[in-house]
């Protein structure tokens, strides 16, 4: 069997068979959350007929500037994402150095993939940019916010161990060492878990979407290997800047603890 | 040694004058809640006063390093700090944050020894009582032999013989040399029999300003 088999909007809404399955349970059990499940498969289904219809247009006209617009507007949603999730107070000091580090992480991480591992050309082509930078910017979003959340919340419980170093004379990055290097850890596990489960509990969505495109599982796994490296290098760099420029938001020139209440 | 000048942090203290000399024991008394920790932690540079100044040498603390300053005056909370790992972690963490050389295990026990602490370095710190990581707290910064040690309430949570033996101990510390103790505690019996100074702090002001009785350890 060559090419795809296009599912068609007729078929399509068999699909939609599973929604009412769906309903059906909830409803059955009492659960009384049919509204909402109704009002986000419209959503799902809208967003992604109008991405469709986007995509498809970005693609026609292959535009750098364009593609750049794209970048901006995706990294500029996950940033405002990072903020809505994490709950904690957050500075101003360390709202920047979460840009900072979302920015430096999936531009390094995009623009080495593209040209050195795709060798793509020209490098804008949004059909390669678009797709990648989505899956690193994703990736990096959840990563630092993970992070971010844990930095606060370890720098508010352990605050009398840090207060402790810094009494002795510790330098504050001396009095954060323990702190930054669990966030690091504990942020960047769920990644390295993906890693290890990929192949055998379950297929990703890219090598799947590429095996029913028609390509080769060989070609897919390729790109998959390569793209989860990229992600393990954009979460990594990510979190390395989140920690070692995170920390020195909690204090003052002069070392001191800054209040971390809003 | 120390000066501040119409010092004030929060509304927690507001110091008009006070001038604290080198080389002495200078013991700290009032009511819980009245100051006295604050005012340890101003000399310790630890907190921010947004008002008056504080000199330490006759230079503006805001104008030192603040961390350089710690290494030098070294404060010692009333709730002792145990980081995580054994006793021999704790005893040296104080010597590696302020980038001193690392001394070898019988120093240690020697240490140890001296707050009457008979344990092996290896023990889980966290697992000793409340008295016992408050002698640990305190031969950690007494290892790391600073200029001036701050002090607050470090016998608090020993028994009465305990706490003889030590603050006799803590005090012999002058006897190295130009040291400076700043003590903090609440009862006013320790203070006269050991401070050259004894100044009063009640609702975050300084009350009196006298002369030790004993007029001071040395003596």
């Amino acid at each position: 069997m060559d090419g795809i088999i296009e599912i068609g909007p007729l078929r399509l809404l068999f699909a939609y068979g599973f929604l009412l399955l769906v309903l059906f349970f909830t409803r059955k059990q009492g659960i009384g959350k049919e509204k909402e499940i109704i009002i986000s498969t419209i959503r799902m289904t809208l967003q992604l007929i109008i991405m469709g219809y986007i995509l498809v247009y970005i693609f026609d006209q292959s535009n750098v500037l364009v593609t750049i617009l794209i970048f901006v507007v995706m990294v500029t949603f996950a940033i405002r994402n990072i903020f809505s999730r994490v709950k904690t107070f957050m500075n101003k000091r360390l709202r920047r150095v979460v840009v900072i580090s979302m920015l430096t992480g999936t531009v390094v991480t995009t623009f080495y993939f593209l040209l050195l591992v795709i060798n793509l050309d020209p490098w804008y082509e949004p059909r390669y940019f678009i797709p990648i930078a989505g899956m690193v910017i994703g990736n990096s979003m959840t990563g630092i916010a993970l992070g971010t959340e844990r930095l606060l919340g370890e720098m508010k419980s352990r605050k009398q161990l840090v207060e402790g170093a810094l009494m002795l004379g510790a330098t504050p990055r001396d009095a954060t060492m323990g702190i930054t290097r669990d966030v690091f850890t504990s942020a960047i596990m769920p990644t390295i878990n993906s890693m290890v489960g990929m192949g055998i509990i379950f297929l990703p969505g890219m090598m799947t979407g590429q095996i029913l495109a028609g390509i080769s599982p060989l070609v897919a796994i390729e790109y998959q290997i390569a793209i989860m490296l990229g992600i393990l290098g954009a979460v990594s760099i990510t979190l390395f800047m989140l920690t070692r420029l995170g920390y020195q938001t909690f204090f003052n020139k002069w070392s001191q603890l800054e209040d971390m209440e809003e | 040694m120390f000066q501040l000048i119409n010092v004030a942090y929060k509304n927690i203290i507001q110091v008009d004058d006070l001038e604290i000399k080198q080389g002495e024991i200078t013991c700290i008394v009032g009511e819980s809640g009245s100051g006295k920790t604050t005012l340890l932690k101003l000399l310790n540079h630890l907190v921010d006063y947004k008002q008056g100044e504080i000199f330490y040498r006759g230079k503006e603390l805001k104008g030192l390093d603040a961390v350089m300053h710690r290494r030098q005056v070294v404060l010692l909370p009333q709730t002792p700090v145990v980081f995580p790992g054994n006793i021999r972690d704790n005893l040296l963490v104080g010597l590696i944050y302020s980038d001193k050389e690392i001394v070898e295990g019988r120093i240690l026990l020697d240490a140890l020894k001296d707050v009457g602490l008979e344990k092996k370095l290896e023990e889980d710190a966290d697992k000793l009582s409340g008295g016992e990581k408050q002698r640990l707290a305190l031969a950690r910064v007494l290892l790391m032999e600073p200029e001036v040690l701050l002090l607050d309430e470090p016998t608090s949570a020993l028994d009465e013989d305990t706490e003889t033996v030590i603050t006799e101990y803590i005090c012999s510390y002058l006897e190295k040399g130009n040291k400076t103790i700043i003590m903090v505690t609440h009862s006013r019996a320790l203070a006269k029999k050991l401070g050259k100074m004894i100044v009063t702090v009640n609702n975050g002001k300084i009350i009196s300003i006298e002369e030790g009785p004993a007029n001071g350890w040395n003596n």
